[in-house]
């Protein structure tokens, strides 16, 4: 075991528009070789700043100060040809976007072969071979045949391996991993984490993995820090962290993490409600797809994509329904078609008593009034020049509810304090607002019109777990309050677990799956919703592994 | 949109004046560059303003106030301070003249291609089909054209030998507006095809706003912020287009309007008889002028984007740690 990283007293300041701005205060870490060091926060705690200072990456307008020693040399200070020495034979990083870490008009070979021979003088040939064969160790097939393919030949999750072996081809120590996993589906995330974990057994390399999934941490770390407004809080053994984590932010943390399981017993009290109430089953559905088809027209001379293909489901009032699967399944696709912003193609799909299929937008205005739509950006879904308060309205002055903001705003006033926002907030603007604040304003506004049915497209992907969990109990609370009946998107099936009565599998563009949470998360029946569930990567080490055994099995089976 | 860190400081109206705002933003070169570009630019917009009270003598004027003439080519001195040129006229009435002359075709012809090419770029961006390609088209072909010749061709078409002042201004303005009527247009289709499909417009749509409401409410006032650096820049090409049409021949005649451009021209043959004043002066208020007008527009560019705006260097003293707690947030926002 020797040290290959060892930083002390960490200090990275930004400057920007509004001052200096400390990204990093005072941190103080080190990582052993074969080892994994995971580093955790919230987005804005410096774990991504602190990572990229261990090879000079910061931008210009970063001052950095302290020591960060890699391989017993100083980097701070470092530039130039000294700088570049140091990257990709002592420290190489793996990026969150692998379709943006790869450069998309050159082979995947060249760019793997560049570095080599950037830093070690040898042949074409040999770094040829060199390449192939990290190509095969990082289990892409064929790989004599794939290294001249292009980036966009790849999937997702080959790619993140292409950019896995871009990092080892040079034998690093080190190997920052931010966030490699972020923009991957769960199925494959399972594989790229695999892959990692053979890193550092094979290879021997020291691993920075920054994440705010816990599950991850769980699943490969070996030793976590956990970051809190650019001061490292905690530090301990992945097993000691879990079972007693000592400062109240770690705490606090944890609680907020998801867990599959939890949703069952909400879902069965608040049926047993709405039977007492009698609005269950003697009333119409909401939405009733039948043998749903969307198509998106394909260029000239190609044929259409069917993105939702003989979807049937049905939602009555007050019921909430999660639509799970994963980037490209047709979730998304779904939930426009709802809301009136995709057209369908083929099948039936009756919204408030309103056939979809060929409906004008004249006959589908009034309708509008009684859907929410809450979108999964909550960075850009507010018009970033009107003010929150102005935004809410929107839907009221539209509606004719009211004349002007001005008017509409002790009704504004009304729904930021059923989102748990102060009245005063509606005088901001959206930039000056949180994610999770922008997020609950814009369940302020998609109910703003007491709807009866709201659709909500991802409400939670882009926000932090602590917050995220805080948006989803209001969301549960405000559905409670508004008995509204929701379709939930979501690609996360612990999320759609706790909010909803009844869970859809999507899976390429179909069905695969429906039924209540415990009958879909409980006892699968769909090869691929095991899969799916047996990939979620659950917050605890000792749980995690055991997990694994399964999903190896699983897959073994197939 | 740049980010305060301090959301709760209130900026004041004067201080969010497009140009005002940027002022107070930069630092160092850039700074000096929008200062000099900006005293550069008010000296032209003031003399302009107050042409007839600083000019010694009218744009047209032959003779002084007793009726002697001035006489042509006299040298720099005395009565007339820049000399006067080959036809009669005294150098530094006409180039303050001039300025009069530059500003409202720049006022003319901007006013007129940001009108018609942001309406234009609005609609054929945000309603797209057949309506968007025709006009796509159509601005790709203008730009096809080399854009002097495209404005001597509107330039004949429009005046049709007319000499008056404003007949001139406006025939040279037009011409200048057809030549830049595509490029507002690419610039707020660009922009609009973007907005469109960004999730404030989608929330409009699911929300039942109208068409129009749309496109004035949400989409309207987000195309539009790179404006002010597109109408600097064409500011300093149209007084280019100006003065290479009075060169040309095609601009005002000199006893309608002082033109810096045509008495360039006439002070051609001078150059090689040693007669300098004649057309040093009026090239160098041409050249000034663009300068002035540009360097506002290229350090507007630049603090427009954040990755090139320069910054005042980050304090060694510990600054506060960004406040952006997701914690804390959940806690504090509870009313």
């Amino acid at each position: 075991m020797t040290r290959v990283v060892d930083i002390t007293n960490l200090d990275v300041t930004f400057s920007t528009d509004g001052g200096s701005v400390a990204a990093v205060d005072g941190v103080t870490l080190s990582v052993d070789s074969g080892e994994v060091l995971a580093i955790v926060g919230e987005s804005g705690s410096g774990k991504s700043v602190t990572a990229k200072s261990i090879i000079g990456l910061l931008p210009e307008t970063a001052t950095t100060t302290g020591a960060i020693l890699l391989n017993d040399r100083e980097v701070v200070g470092l530039t130039g040809e000294k700088l570049r020495s140091i990257r990709g034979t002592d420290a190489a990083m793996v990026f969150q976007e692998p379709s943006l870490a790869l450069n998309p008009v050159f082979t995947v070979g060249w760019q793997i072969i560049e570095g080599l021979r950037a830093h070690k003088g040898i042949s074409k040939k040999d770094a040829r071979a060199k390449a192939i064969d990290m190509l095969s160790r990082v289990g892409i097939p064929e790989p004599e045949k794939r290294i001249d393919y292009y980036p966009h030949q790849f999937s997702g999750g080959q790619k993140q391996r292409v950019v896995i072996a871009m990092a080892l081809v040079l034998e690093p120590e080190l190997i920052i991993a931010d966030e490699p996993t972020t923009a991957l589906d769960v199925t494959v995330q399972a594989e790229i984490l695999d892959l990692l974990r053979r890193c550092r057994d094979e290879f021997g390399a020291a691993i920075i993995l920054i994440t705010h999934n816990m599950g991850i941490v769980a699943d490969l770390a070996d030793r976590v820090a956990v970051m809190f407004e650019g001061k490292l809080v905690e530090q301990a053994s992945v097993e000691k962290l879990f079972a007693s984590p000592e400062h109240p932010y770690t705490q606090k943390l944890l609680a907020a993490v998801p867990r599959i399981g939890t949703g069952g017993a909400r879902a069965k009290a608040r049926i047993e409600e709405r039977i007492a109430s009698g609005t269950v089953n003697n009333a119409e559905p909401v939405v009733v797809a039948k043998d749903l088809v969307i198509e998106y027209s394909g260029r000239l001379g190609r044929g259409g994509f069917r993105a939702v293909d003989g979807v049937s489901f049905t939602i009555s009032p007050g019921e909430v329904l999660g639509l799970v699967g994963e980037s490209g399944s047709g979730k998304t696709t779904i939930g426009r078609a709802i809301g009136g912003l995709t057209k369908i193609t083929g099948g039936s799909l009756q919204v408030l008593g309103h056939e979809m299929l060929g409906i004008k937008e004249r006959a589908f205005k009034p309708v509008r009034s009684d859907i929410g739509f809450v979108f999964q950006d909550p960075a850009s879904s507010f018009n970033p020049l009107l003010t929150i308060a102005e935004c809410v309205a929107e839907p009221l002055i539209v509606h004719g509810k009211a004349r002007d903001a001005r008017a509409a705003r002790p009704r504004v006033n009304e729904l930021l304090e059923a989102v748990q926002l102060p009245r005063a907030f509606g005088d901001r603007y959206p930039h000056e607002l949180s994610g999770g604040q922008r997020q609950r304003a814009s369940l302020a506004r998609s109910l703003a019109l007491e709807p009866s049915l709201l659709i909500a497209d991802e409400p939670t992907s882009a926000l932090d777990v602590s917050v995220q969990a805080r948006v989803l109990e209001l969301f549960a609370e405000l559905q409670q309050e508004f008995g509204f009946a929701a379709l939930f998107i979501s690609h996360d099936l612990a999320v759609v677990d706790m909010l909803s009565d009844r869970i859809a599998v999507l899976y390429q563009g179909r069905l695969v799956e429906e039924g209540t949470g415990d009958q879909v998360l409980g006892a699968p029946q769909h090869p691929y919703t095991q899969r799916l569930l047996a990939s979620l990567p659950v917050p605890d080490p000792a749980e995690q592994a055991a997990r694994r055994d399964q999903l190896r099995a699983l897959k073994a089976s197939e | 949109m740049t980010t305060t860190t301090e959301p709760r400081r209130r900026v004041t109206l004067w201080q969010r004046l497009p140009v005002v705002h940027q002022l107070r933003q930069s630092v160092g070169l850039q700074r000096g560059m929008l200062i000099v570009g900006l005293v550069i630019t008010g000296i032209f917009i003031l003399t302009a303003i107050f042409a007839p009270l600083l000019a010694p003598y009218g744009y047209a004027q032959l003779k002084d106030a007793d009726g002697a003439p001035f006489g042509a080519q006299v040298p720099p001195g005395g009565e007339h301070l820049l000399g006067t040129t080959v036809g009669g006229y005294d150098v530094l009435s006409r180039v303050i003249w001039g300025s009069q002359t530059a500003l409202s075709v720049i006022v003319v012809a901007v006013i007129l291609s940001i009108f018609a090419g942001v309406i234009l770029g609005l609609v054929s961006g945000y309603i797209g089909g057949w309506l968007d390609r025709v006009l796509v088209v159509i601005a790709d072909a203008v730009f096809a054209f080399p854009t002097l010749l495209l404005a001597i061709v509107a330039a004949i078409a429009i005046s049709g030998g007319q000499s008056s002042l404003w007949g001139g201004v406006f025939a040279a303005a037009l011409s200048i507006t057809v030549v830049y009527i595509p490029q507002y247009f690419r610039v707020i289709r660009a922009e609009t095809v973007r907005i469109k499909s960004e999730a404030y417009v989608e929330s409009a749509k699911v929300v039942g706003s109208s068409t129009g409401r749309i496109m004035f409410r949400h989409v309207f006032r987000n195309a539009t912020r790179t404006l002010p650096l597109l109408f600097t820049l064409n500011s300093s090409e149209a007084i280019l287009t100006l003065a290479g049409l009075g060169f040309l021949g095609f601009g005002i005649e000199p006893t309608a309007a002082a033109e810096w451009g045509y008495d360039l021209n006439r002070s051609i043959s001078d150059v090689t008889s040693g007669i300098w004043w004649t057309s040093v002066f009026p090239g160098v208020s041409i050249v000034l002028v663009v300068l002035g007008i540009t360097l506002v527009g290229e350090s507007l560019n630049d603090l427009a984007d954040p990755r090139l705006r320069t910054r005042r260097k980050a304090s060694i003293v510990p600054a506060p740690t960004a406040e952006s707690s997701a914690i804390l947030e959940g806690t504090d926002a509870t009313p």
